[in-house]
């Protein structure tokens, strides 16, 4: 695995909190202008080696073993006085949330000089300048003297990198730097990164959990797992033909097109957690093709070409042509298909909403009189039928939440109407919809059992029947145990809470679920695992759902419509073939190109700058700043819809 | 013969050891949260603390039965005293003054006095500590010593008493981290034989100024102190807690409204407030002498007022801490899920909201118990304090104070007073510390 002239060095290297080894023996080199990949889920110490090399670990966790070398210095001898020298100078590092990151009371220039200084740098002023421009920010001399607030999240991670770059490292680690980013903020940043480290060659060591980042970044790939490094390949072999059981399962659990009306092969059970002792390899427990060796010996390295090895005892390395070669999760009973009804007849629709709109007033002064309105949900039309699921996509700050919020009734409308199977609706109506959250932490009560979540509707509406047996069989319903009702919901995993919530959800049998991104808070593969649900759930419950979410694929994989909002309003919405294969607005089209994709493609960053804020949108198409094609008329009008087939509408002046 | 007195302030903190009991069997029965105070339970600090804790309320329940004795004669005709169980235990302690200040354990006073008879001045001989040794008190020393070897063997014996005592309790529930609380019993019987064998004879802690005991004055703080500590903070919590969480929850106008009520309370100086309110108090039961008794009985409704003013004017700090956690909590999802469930808002304030800020609202009170026994001694530094007849630690500390300027400087009063509370408040801090970990269902395992 060594290359000739690796810049930085890993060897054995093993992270201990107490007794247990959340980082045990990695190994790995970093060769100079390079980009190395750490891929991983939540929990599999990618983060703890990357604060290991920069020796910034928290005061409970320390390097039990190995050695680090950075170029010619050994950087686990070095004294801290040594040490900060290296951090910045040598190495630097970025992180994950963007707002933390930067001291809120002290202007982005000001921080980036402060890096500069340190570093030796007395002419700061012109650096800032200099640097704040290197990464893409407009207007870099006015600013240098804003502060972290002024700036949006996309602006913010920019200023990080400049910070990072300050003391010219020869090493950039970038801890998940565009997960708190929406997609197509998310291909600016790589974009920048992309372009910074040709021009610098400067290496980099990239920690993600996602494979379409890894795709388009990476020159070589670790995958951890528990702890462990369990395959290093280069990109290309390793997309080609993943050696690892692990790495092949999460493949085949990535939800996109080709996977679309089958079930995802979900991993069974859960990573194991850190101070579990393990005879033989750390994977067995979830491997469909474990050996009796795999249970009793650590499996050894194995060179499978020059430059990808692997920790398996598996001999056979199969190729994976599309999704060949992986073995099913659990095969469905229902067919194995996603259910999704055909188009009804001439029923009215499930859900109709025509023309909806959730003003927030701003307020001001001492009468606390409003002075105006964020105007986060601005005339938006739906239509939802029974047993179908629609997609409403969007980045963040458009509004989607909040249509979500206004159809169930916890946000009172401003204005439009809602329909429930033709009937108008007014506030509440629990029997008929419910919402499954987000955060999967957030959303259930710690200090209530999970058999009084889940049964929290059942007394809340006084429905009849014995509401222990029905809690029973609705933990059953999603795939948890009875027994677990006594527990509590922090004894519980990410994808277990979110099936709790979703047991909740379904107690009082609603017609229409709003699933409000379910999954982007999980794991690859539990985010499988939830979806698979969903899709039975609809087969056998026959389930409407308005699933709201900013992942494409998962979109792809689930939804039979799609509606694309941008700043309140939505741009373009119908069937996912139509808008996902032929998408006409440049918003959309923006979008989809700035999704990572694995298989190759690149992605792409087809709009600059960051969405306008909904208190104050632009004049005409709100699309306009970012647009590529806009003219004086985008500027002057909002467009009309343009229907483009029988259900594929958009709204932009220029929809051929 | 004796006549019982139930004082205002006896029915409310014999009201709330009866709640707190009732607290406890509910709680015994509902199975989870029997496991949480089973873990208490397993926790040595806990037990220890609650050891303390119940020596402390032993105190108070003692000072807490009161009564009148039957005056010698015919007739129905009782002392205009109104004494406690605590005092008759103490009658030796209470009964036995001197003159004035003496060191604790002395044989004589504290200051040179002119002697009777032209014997020049000198340290003059206490009336009763150390009596017993007669006007030689060479053998001073060697009593003390004596004694504290003796009260330690009685202490040791009075402990092994409680150990067979225990026994079944032990045996009964044996996963209770009853090592800690006989240790505990251990180390306060080592402190209480010796210090009921010299108290016998000595005044243990010393005298104050009109040469009252200084351990009997302690004693007699505790009831004040938890009454004070536990009776405010009841007064209080019922409106910072239903206040502050409507606030933060409903929001609107029913949040400026109550936000405007505790602003404004707040820009009161507190001890203006306090005080106004005190001489009112005090100019209606001075106006009203017949709507008492005894002295003890006026003393009892100035020692109530007082908690409950305190309690109006301190309630802001927790509403407003309260008020804020219940506007980060409204927007958590599991509350809108059940919102979206039609959970009336009553409820969700009960069952999602409440449980969730308990830990706060321990918290608060704990830290309150102190501040509000410290608050009392400001109180009474300036007059409108505890009624002159209460024996509290405030106004024990306040009377010490002016003593500490003295050359050498009179230190016991202030040394007892805080020694007591420093004890009763750790214990209560510690206890609270442990019951609120194992209620938290996310630190425990």
């Amino acid at each position: 695995m060594s290359l000739p002239m690796s810049l930085l060095r890993v060897r054995d290297l093993s992270v201990a909190i107490g007794d247990a080894l959340p980082v045990e023996d990695v190994s790995f080199d970093i060769a100079a202008g390079e980009t190395f990949a750490l891929l991983g889920e939540s929990g599999c110490g990618k983060s703890l080696t990357a604060l290991a090399l920069m020796r910034l670990l928290p005061p409970a966790a320390r390097i039990a073993s190995g050695a680090v070398r950075f170029a010619d210095t050994d950087l686990c001898a070095l004294s801290e006085a040594r040490m900060r020298d290296v951090r910045g100078g040598k190495l630097g590092m970025i992180f994950q949330e963007p707002s933390s990151s930067l001291n809120p009371v002290m202007t982005v220039g000001a921080q980036i000089a402060e890096a500069l200084r340190l570093h030796g740098d007395a002419a700061a002023r012109e650096r800032v300048v200099e640097l704040l421009a290197a990464v893409g920010i407009p207007d870099p001399a006015r600013r240098a003297g804003e502060y972290p607030f002024q700036m949006s999240g996309g602006m913010k991670q920019r200023a990080m990198i400049a910070m990072a770059l300050a003391g010219e490292p020869e090493l950039l680690i970038a801890d998940e730097p565009t997960t708190a980013l929406d997609v197509t903020i998310q291909a600016q940043v790589l974009d920048l990164l992309r372009a910074l480290q040709r021009r610098r060659a400067m290496a980099m060591l990239l920690i993600t959990h996602d494979l379409g980042v890894v795709a388009n970044m990476a020159d070589r790939v670790g995958v951890m797992y528990a702890g462990q490094l369990v395959e290093i390949a280069p990109r290309a072999a390793f997309f080609a033909a993943p050696g690892h059981p692990y790495a092949r399962r999460l493949f085949a659990a990535l939800p996109d097109t080709a996977a679309r009306r089958s079930r995802l092969a979900t991993i069974p059970g859960s990573v194991p957690p850190p101070g579990t002792r393990h005879a033989g390899c750390r994977f067995v427990e979830r491997c469909g093709e474990a050996l009796p060796v795999c249970h009793a010996a650590p499996p050894p390295w194995r060179e499978y070409a020059p430059g990808h090895a692997v920790r398996c005892h598996l001999p056979a390395l199969p190729v994976l042509a599309g999704k060949v070669g992986v073995t099913e999760g659990n095969p469905c009973g229902t067919g194995g298909t996603v259910a999704d009804a055909a188009a009804p007849g001439g029923a009215p629709p499930l859900l109709a909403v025509s023309d909806l709109q959730v003003y927030f007033p701003i307020r001001k002064g001492v009468l606390r009189r409003a002075v105006g309105h964020v105007r986060a949900v601005d005339g938006v039309s739906l239509v939802l039928h029974a047993g179908r699921t629609l997609a409403l996509v969007g980045e963040s700050g458009c509004g989607k939440t909040t249509v979500g919020k206004a159809i169930l009734g916890l946000q009172a409308p401003s204005g439009g109407a809602l329909a429930l199977d033709g009937a108008p609706l007014a506030g509440l109506a629990p029997r008929r919809m419910q919402m499954v959250f987000q955060d999967p932490y957030g959303s259930l009560n710690p200090r209530l059992r999970v058999g009084e979540i889940v049964a929290e509707g059942l007394c809340a509406l006084r429905l009849p029947g014995d509401h222990a047996a029905q809690v029973r069989e609705l933990l059953a319903q999603v795939g948890l145990d009875a027994a677990m009702a006594g527990r509590y919901p922090h004894e519980f995993s990410g994808g277990q809470r979110q099936r709790i919530a979703i047991a909740r959800a379904l107690a009082v049998r609603p017609g229409l679920l709003i699933c409000d991104e379910p999954t982007s808070a999980l794991d690859v593969s539990v985010q499988a695992q939830i979806l698979n649900l969903l899709g039975d759930l609809q087969a056998r419950l026959g389930l409407a759902y308005l699933f709201i979410t900013h992942n494409i694929a998962v979109v792809d994989y689930l939804a039979r419509e799609v509606a694309v909002m941008y700043l309140g309003r939505i741009v373009e919405r119908g069937t996912t073939e139509a808008v996902l294969r032929g998408a006409r607005h440049p918003y959309t089209q923006a979008l989809l190109a700035a999704v990572p994709r694995i298989a190759g493609g690149g992605v792409e960053a087809r709009v600059a700058g960051d969405p306008p804020s909904p208190a104050n949108p632009p004049p005409g198409c709100h699309f306009h700043p970012r647009c590529p094609r806009a003219e004086a008329r985008c500027r002057a009008s909002y467009p009309d819809e343009t229907t483009l087939a029988a259900d594929h509408v958009v709204r932009c002046h220029f929809p051929a | 013969m004796i006549k019982p007195v139930l004082l205002w302030s006896d029915l409310l903190f014999f009201l709330l050891i009866a709640a707190t009991f009732a607290g406890g069997w509910l709680a015994a029965r509902t199975e989870h949260l029997r496991l949480a105070w089973r873990r208490v339970g397993r926790s040595r600090v806990a037990m220890a603390a609650a050891t303390l804790l119940a020596a402390f309320l032993l105190i108070g329940v003692l000072d807490s039965l009161h009564y009148r004795e039957r005056l010698p004669g015919d007739g129905e005709n009782y002392a205009v005293e109104v004494r406690s169980a605590l005092d008759a235990l103490l009658t030796g302690l209470r009964t036995r003054q001197e003159r004035t200040y003496s060191a604790p354990l002395a044989t004589h006073l504290f200051a040179k006095e002119s002697l009777e008879g032209d014997q020049g001045r000198d340290f003059p001989r206490l009336k009763h500590g150390g009596a017993h040794l007669g006007a030689d008190t060479a053998g001073h020393g060697a009593d003390l010593l004596a004694k504290t070897v003796q009260g330690m063997g009685v202490g040791v014996v009075a402990w092994l008493v409680l150990w067979l005592g225990f026994l079944p309790a032990r045996q009964a529930a044996p996963h209770l981290a009853w090592d800690a609380v006989l240790a505990t019993l251990f180390a306060l019987c080592l402190v209480a034989g010796p210090v009921l064998l010299l108290a016998q004879g000595y005044h243990v802690l010393g005298t104050d100024k009109v040469g009252q005991d200084v351990l009997y004055l302690t004693l007699k703080s505790v009831r004040t102190g938890l009454l004070i500590g536990t009776l405010t903070t009841l007064i209080m919590l019922p409106a910072a807690v239903a206040l502050g969480l409507l606030a933060g929850y409903a929001g609107g106008w029913i949040d400026d409204v109550i936000q405007y009520l505790y602003t404004t309370l707040n820009s009161i100086p507190g001890v203006l407030l306090i005080a106004a309110s005190v001489l009112m108090m005090q100019v209606v039961i001075d106006t009203h002498p017949d709507w008492f008794a005894t002295a003890a009985e006026r003393a009892d409704a100035r020692l109530l007022a007082l908690c409950a003013i305190l309690g109006i004017t301190s309630w802001t700090g927790l509403c407003r801490l309260l008020r804020g956690e219940a506007l980060k909590l409204r927007e958590l999802e599991y509350v809108q899920a059940a919102r979206a469930l039609g959970v009336s808002g009553a409820r969700i304030l009960w069952r999602h909201i409440l449980p969730n800020v308990m830990h706060i609202v321990m918290i608060a009170i704990v830290m309150d118990f102190s501040g509000l026994v410290l608050a009392e001694a400001v109180l009474s530094y300036i007059g409108i304090g505890v009624d002159p007849n209460t024996v509290s630690f405030g106004s024990m500390i306040n009377t010490a104070r002016m003593e500490l300027a003295r050359e050498p400087m009179v230190w016991w009063s202030l040394a007892a007073a805080f020694a007591f509370m420093f004890v009763l408040v750790l214990a209560a801090n510690l206890f609270a510390d442990v019951v609120r970990d194992a209620f938290d269902p996310r630190a425990s395992r």
